[in-house]
């Protein structure tokens, strides 16, 4: 009977049911092992930190969401142009392929400070932070997928007189949209970890400023509140690019039946 | 020798317009890295001929056509047009799949080659062409809603749309059930005649149906048998009793060539 019905939920109703299920274990945890508030605060005191604190961390919500935001079109353009330009130029491909690489070896953490360095405290050291990090899956997801256009359509192509330019607009780069598309679903579920880590490491604002503030303070449920805002801001991300890639990949079959 | 067989006409064969050019190959020849796959090949097609070429899978029949129409580079030798002139701006293609692009509808796919080239689209002819070939009622939707016969038509009318004297088939119709094949090539005979035609196929009954005349590659380096010529005017009924014959034949030259 309560697999009928678990079964009868939709998306959002899932959504729920796991949010409510997480705020209740935690809730639980803290009464039963009695924890106090700086370890583990209760629901009602974060709900309580994130009213009291909504200017101030509207604020600076605004702050981390812009650094997401243009993390994602630097990260976006710059890996698109990458993967463009080593399918055209195999030659590049060969000498940029392994810098990318190591560019990914060293993680994103050991990076940080030194882009606070060179970028100073502001908001362009955490873009270059968040950019570093969606650029890489886009560029090798979109890179294969323009590599793996199906040949017979190329073909096709060619004998129908298309320039290089036609064959790129209408064939490759839609044939390589879906390919892309899982990139672009890495990069929203990474870019919020950039802009954060960037934060956390030299800052005048933003969610991950909020919450290194507080914990210093010892003010926790200040922190679980940014903690809340900055997970309901990703998952509204994934949500869009969900949404958005649904729309644009309406003919591939996974797209629309994966719920 | 070979060649002046094909250029005489089958008996019934229709009536061949002035304006369409054959196919004039001259000296062919085709290695890859050490291994030869054809040389000396020498044949013509006679303009509104439908020929169709057979042989074992790996004996270089795609390779052949693909040179045919410009897709590849043959290692020396020519091809030409019977009037002189080059022949890879004169060829539609029709390949193994049915390569229609899944994130265009039946129409945009038929007016394909129109887009390509950044033409104005012909709206009437297309129309004409997906009334002929039975989709007039299915032009807004999406390949993927059709079945394998519909989609086969489909790449038939983008075939045609592009008014070309010249038509290449790779093995169009294999993925076909065979009452369905039977009925694709029905429509093809119909809808090509008058056309210079090169068909691969690698079904006795398929190439006995269709051709004009008949030629079997085979052997390594493969060379061209004679051609041979099935009476009566295609399409031929299946239970035409020459087709029958022609095809038992054909069947047992295969099994002989194998052994």
């Amino acid at each position: 009977m309560s697999g009928a019905l678990f079964s009868r939920l939709g998306a959002g109703g899932r959504g729920l049911v796991i949010f409510f299920g997480l705020v209740s274990i935690w809730w639980a945890a803290a009464v039963v092992f009695r924890l106090p508030p700086y370890m583990l605060p209760t629901p009602p005191l974060v709900a309580e930190a994130l009213w009291n604190g909504r200017g101030y961390l509207f604020e600076h919500t605004l702050i981390t969401a812009s650094e997401i935001a243009l993390g994602l079109f630097f990260g976006l353009s710059c890996g698109a142009l990458l993967a463009l330009t080593m399918v055209y130029s195999p030659m590049l491909q060969r000498w940029l392929m392994p810098v990318l690489v190591i560019s990914q070896a060293i993680p994103i953490f050991a990076l940080a400070p030194l882009l606070v360095l060179w970028f100073g405290f502001g908001l362009s050291s955490k873009v270059v932070a968040a950019s570093l990090v969606i650029f890489f899956p886009v560029a090798a997801s979109f890179y294969d997928g323009l590599r793996r256009t199906e040949t017979g359509w190329m073909e096709l192509a060619r004998t129908m007189g298309a320039s290089p330019y036609a064959q790129l607009r209408h064939v490759r780069l839609i044939a390589a949209l879906p390919a892309f598309g899982s990139g672009l679903r890495v990069a929203a579920a990474v870019a919020p970890i950039g802009a954060v880590i960037g934060e956390w490491v030299g800052s005048a604002g933003g969610l991950g400023y909020v919450m290194l503030n507080a914990n210093a303070r010892m003010q926790t449920a200040v922190c679980f509140a940014a903690l809340f805002v900055l997970s309901l801001m990703a998952v509204g991300l994934w949500q869009l690019v969900d949404v958005l890639l649904k729309r644009i990949l309406y003919w591939v079959p996974d797209a629309n039946r994966a719920d | 020798m070979n060649a002046h067989q094909i250029i005489c006409p089958a008996s019934g064969a229709p009536p061949v317009e002035k304006a369409i050019p054959g196919i004039r190959v001259e000296n062919l020849k085709l290695r890859f890295g050490e291994q030869t796959i054809f040389e000396n090949l020498n044949f013509e097609i006679k303009g509104g001929e439908f020929v169709v070429l057979l042989g074992s899978s790996g004996v270089g029949k795609s390779s052949l056509l693909k040179i045919i129409g410009g897709l590849a580079k043959a290692t020396a030798g020519t091809v030409t047009g019977t009037d002189g002139l080059p022949v890879a701006d004169r060829i539609a293609y029709m390949g193994q799949q049915d390569l229609l692009f899944p994130w265009l509808n039946v129409f945009e796919n038929v007016t394909l080659g129109a887009r390509l080239r950044r033409e104005k689209i012909d709206r009437n002819w297309a129309g004409h062409l997906l009334e002929r070939v039975g989709l007039a009622d299915r032009h807004k939707v999406l390949p993927s809603q059709l079945s394998g016969g519909m989609r086969q038509r489909a790449a038939i009318a983008r075939t045609l749309y592009e008014r070309r004297p010249i038509v290449l088939m790779d093995e169009p119709f294999s993925a076909l059930d065979a009452i369905t094949r039977a009925m694709v090539q029905d429509l093809a005979a119909e809808m090509l005649e008058g056309r210079t035609v090169l068909l691969i196929t690698h079904d006795p009954m398929e190439a006995c149906r269709l051709g004009h005349h008949l030629i079997v590659l085979s052997g390594h380096p493969a060379r061209l048998g004679t051609p041979i010529t099935v009476a009566g005017k295609p399409p031929r009924s299946p239970d035409d009793p020459e087709l029958q014959k022609s095809q038992g034949e054909l069947l047992r030259l295969f099994v002989e060539n194998a052994r």
